[in-house]
């Protein structure tokens, strides 16, 4: 670290403190950034040593959003646990609910109707858009750039509508079930999510016009956070971050699940592993999720939105229920004893906007779960902030933060 | 997924005390926690499996030997499998295995996690202290013996208690939580019921 | 000329630039229409708090845009999200660095009563630390289900003696 060339130069009275060499004794200042903090993205709380604006060392504190996920699994049937997954990572609630809902049934080793999947893939797809769009608002604020986080809402509040209109809620939308999804496509959903990815290009162009060529951006950015690819996989990062330091993985295409294999997209994958880098894998991947989108409904088929063989797992549609006492019996069974699933330990990833979020389940057979263990991709990239930390200046901390794009609902769970 | 087997069929080759785990997908091992690094050591440098993905810890509740097992996956970037490892904690009263920090910086957080859950210590962690709870919490909340709603302690901040006058309760259950018993199969066994962890503040519990 | 709104009433060819009203009103009406919000965003009602203040439910036009996080310069604690007892602490410490007159509004289930959180780490309601005014239920709440709670506020904070409390506390 280079001294400061003044310290030589200059008298000071005697008073001041100086060491042998004539230069001036420094103390490291204990500085504690959080958890309540415009910048951290939630509660997160930093512990920097500072040696003036040089980060020395870096302690992550988390723990402020533990709510107790995997011990309330325990004591909930498989779908009651839905709605915790939607407030794991709250940007992309449908993409949770994907993800748990695989899980599950790879413990019944149950395939679901193609209808489904391409359901889930689609609206998987456009929650991906909209935690991106989020994570580049934020990170715009961070570095001090305000109107992309305003164009990115108004572009999630279209989004929204979508959802809404799909689900009943804006965003904790709860839609999956083990076995499939709570309802259909609403008639003309499909055609209204044509037209607001035909909009959504070129306005995209136009939010990463603002920051992409930025100069003020790129010096923020460029060089800043560098994450070598050795150490990117030893710290067990995913997602966009292990793609832009130059790892190609991503499991939608190594590991397809839910249909992922049909549909054709590119990977973005970057080169130096800093802030810019990161910023432009998830530009890009945006574009990708508009691509497999129009790919899925393109090919959307024709069938049911729930498997209907798996008779002690997915309740029968409600007209049914009402009406004919079997079908009542399965509904009364699923509901209050949750999906029958036999024993055995399953281990599954997704491929979500954080990066990779992985359930591993242990059944002890019945509806409700043994062990519910979620490994949540914000956490494991929050563990190389020590490292990565170390040497920046304050205000780079602020920008890396915003460039790794973590959640804390899902770090702490 | 025949490399991940193989991996398997040649780490049960080169350690005796590894057998077979029953598993739904990836390929399991059971592995004694005193061969536990050597084991993931081979397989992350002779197999290729470069990325640890999850450590989770497992309570099998009180009475079960062994308590405690702790659950690696290792992921391999290049053949996109898995392999799962199990290792049982010997001691059920003061469970431990050795750390797998040495292989992967990654490591550390998940173990911490698990000793804050847990309890599970983890020999040659560099720094092994609770990371969701706060530091002087006296209980280890995953296992099977503390009850969901939790246990009535004190917050650690005093001047914030003596304002507020309030602390950690047992969350208000009005009767615990309502649920199917995992496990049993049989009707009547696995019907909902109400585990009774606590009740509410103000009425007592009735009949009591 | 006779106008409907008997509150604050005035009439330029008449009182000329004089208004003639209660202290309370006045003081009122002021913070009421600029309360200034102190986002206390932990979990994902932050994001509807986020939704609320951008451009298509403008939580500007009532006054509340400047949403600084720093507690000596707001007035309204909103606190969104789950508040777990290892945050709790933060919480009371930056209420309690909020200067005086200060609101509290719970936004969500979380916040209310602990919502669908009934576990061991989880502050079964933030009353239990902080003095709440609004209530604002949902999971999460729309965003126009807080900007009805902010004006709600508004209409509570529209009926306190002000000007008693000026001298007193």
């Amino acid at each position: 670290m280079p001294k400061p060339p003044m310290s030589v130069e200059h008298t000071f009275p005697d008073s001041a403190a100086r060491n042998a060499q004539g230069e001036f004794e420094t103390e490291k200042m204990s500085l504690s950034m959080g958890p309540s903090h415009p910048s951290t993205h939630g509660v997160l709380r930093l512990q920097l040593e500072l040696d003036g604006e040089v980060v020395t060392k870096a302690d992550p504190v988390i723990g402020y959003l533990h709510r107790g996920d995997e011990k309330i699994a325990e004591n909930m049937t498989y779908n009651q646990f839905v709605p915790y997954t939607d407030r794991l990572d709250y940007l992309a609630p449908l993409a949770n609910n994907m993800a748990y809902a695989i899980a599950v049934e790879k413990l019944a080793k149950l395939e679901v109707p193609a209808r489904c999947q391409a359901i889930r893939v689609i609206t998987a797809e456009m929650a991906r858009i909209s935690a991106h769009l989020l994570g580049l608002g934020a990170f715009g604020i961070d570095v001090g750039a305000w109107s992309v986080f305003l164009y990115s809402f108004t572009e999630r509040e279209k989004l929204y509508k979508l959802f809404e209109e799909l689900t009943g809620a804006r965003f904790t939308t709860s839609y999956t079930r083990i076995g499939g999804v709570a309802r259909d496509v609403p008639p003309g959903w499909l055609e209204r999510v044509n037209a607001f990815c035909d909009q959504f290009l070129p306005l995209l162009e136009e939010i990463l016009d603002l920051l992409t060529r930025n100069r003020i951006f790129v010096d923020r950015t460029a060089g800043i956070g560098v994450i070598s690819k050795e150490d990117a996989i030893a710290y067990g990062l995913t997602g966009p971050n292990l793609r832009a330091s130059g790892v190609p993985l991503d499991l939608r295409k190594d590991k397809p699940y839910s249909g992922y294999e049909k549909y054709e997209f590119d990977v973005a994958v970057g080169t130096k592993g800093d802030g810019y880098d990161r910023y432009l894998v998830r530009g890009e991947e945006m574009r990708q999720s508009v691509r497999i989108i129009r790919q899925a409904i393109a090919k959307f088929p024709e069938g049911k939105w729930y498997a209907e063989d798996a008779r002690r797992i997915i309740a029968p549609p409600k007209d049914k229920v009402l009406t004919s006492m079997e079908e009542l019996i399965q509904n009364f069974m699923i509901v209050t004893e949750g999906p029958q699933m036999p024993a055995g330990e399953v281990y599954f990833e997704a491929e979500n906007p954080k990066g990779a979020l992985g359930f591993y389940i242990v059944s002890k057979g019945g509806g409700v779960p043994w062990r519910l263990k979620i490994r949540a991709p914000s956490f494991c990239n929050l563990s190389i902030l020590p490292k990565v930390c170390v040497g920046a200046l304050i205000s780079d901390v602020v920008a890396i933060l915003g460039s790794l794009d973590f959640v804390m609902g899902e770090c702490d769970r | 997924m025949p490399a991940a087997a193989d991996a398997v069929a040649a780490v049960k080759g080169g350690w005796p005390g590894v057998t077979d785990r029953a598993s739904l997908d990836h390929p399991a091992i059971n592995v004694p926690a005193s061969d536990l690094l050597a084991v993931l050591r081979s397989l992350r440098d002779d197999h290729g499996f470069d990325m640890l993905a999850d450590v989770s810890g497992v309570d099998w509740s009180v009475g079960v030997s062994p308590r405690f097992t702790v659950v690696y996956h290792v992921f391999s970037t290049a053949r996109h499998d898995y392999v799962r490892v199990a290792a049982d904690c010997a001691d059920g009263a003061s469970p431990e295995v050795p750390s797998a920090t040495g292989l992967w910086p990654g490591a550390d957080w998940h173990e911490r996690e698990a000793y804050d859950m847990f309890g599970i210590r983890f020999a040659g962690h560099p720094d092994l202290r609770r990371i969701l709870m706060w530091d002087e919490y006296p209980h280890f909340p995953l296992r099977k013996d503390f009850p969901l709603a939790g246990i009535e302690t004190e917050l650690p901040d005093a001047d914030v208690v003596a304002e507020t006058r309030t602390g950690a309760i047992a969350a208000p259950m009005m009767g615990g939580p309502f649920v199917a018993a995992p496990g049993q199969i049989n009707l009547t066994e696995a019907e909902p019921r109400a585990k009774d962890e606590s009740w509410s503040e103000r009425r007592p519990k009735p009949g009591a | 000329m006779v106008s409907a709104n008997t509150e604050l009433t005035y009439d330029s060819k008449i009182e000329g630039d004089i208004v003639v009203t209660r202290l309370d009103s006045a003081v009122n009406w002021i913070r009421s229409n600029s309360m200034w919000p102190m986002p206390m965003g932990l979990a994902c009602c932050a994001i509807e708090l986020m939704a609320t203040g951008a451009s298509r439910f403008d939580i500007a036009r009532f006054g509340a845009e400047v949403m600084r996080f720093s507690p000596k310069q707001s007035d309204v604690m909103i606190v969104a999200g789950t508040v777990t007892y290892k945050m709790s602490s933060a919480l009371r410490r930056i209420y309690d660095q909020m200067a005086e007159p200060k609101w509290v509004i719970a936004m969500g289930a979380c916040a209310s009563t602990g919502g669908m959180y009934r576990s061991y780490a989880v502050l079964q309601g933030v009353d239990r630390i902080v003095p709440v005014d609004v209530y604002v239920s949902g999971c999460p709440p729309r965003p126009e289900a807080l900007l009805d709670a902010l004006i709600l506020l508004q209409k509570k904070v529209k009926k306190e003696p002000s000007f008693s409390k000026l001298f007193s506390a």
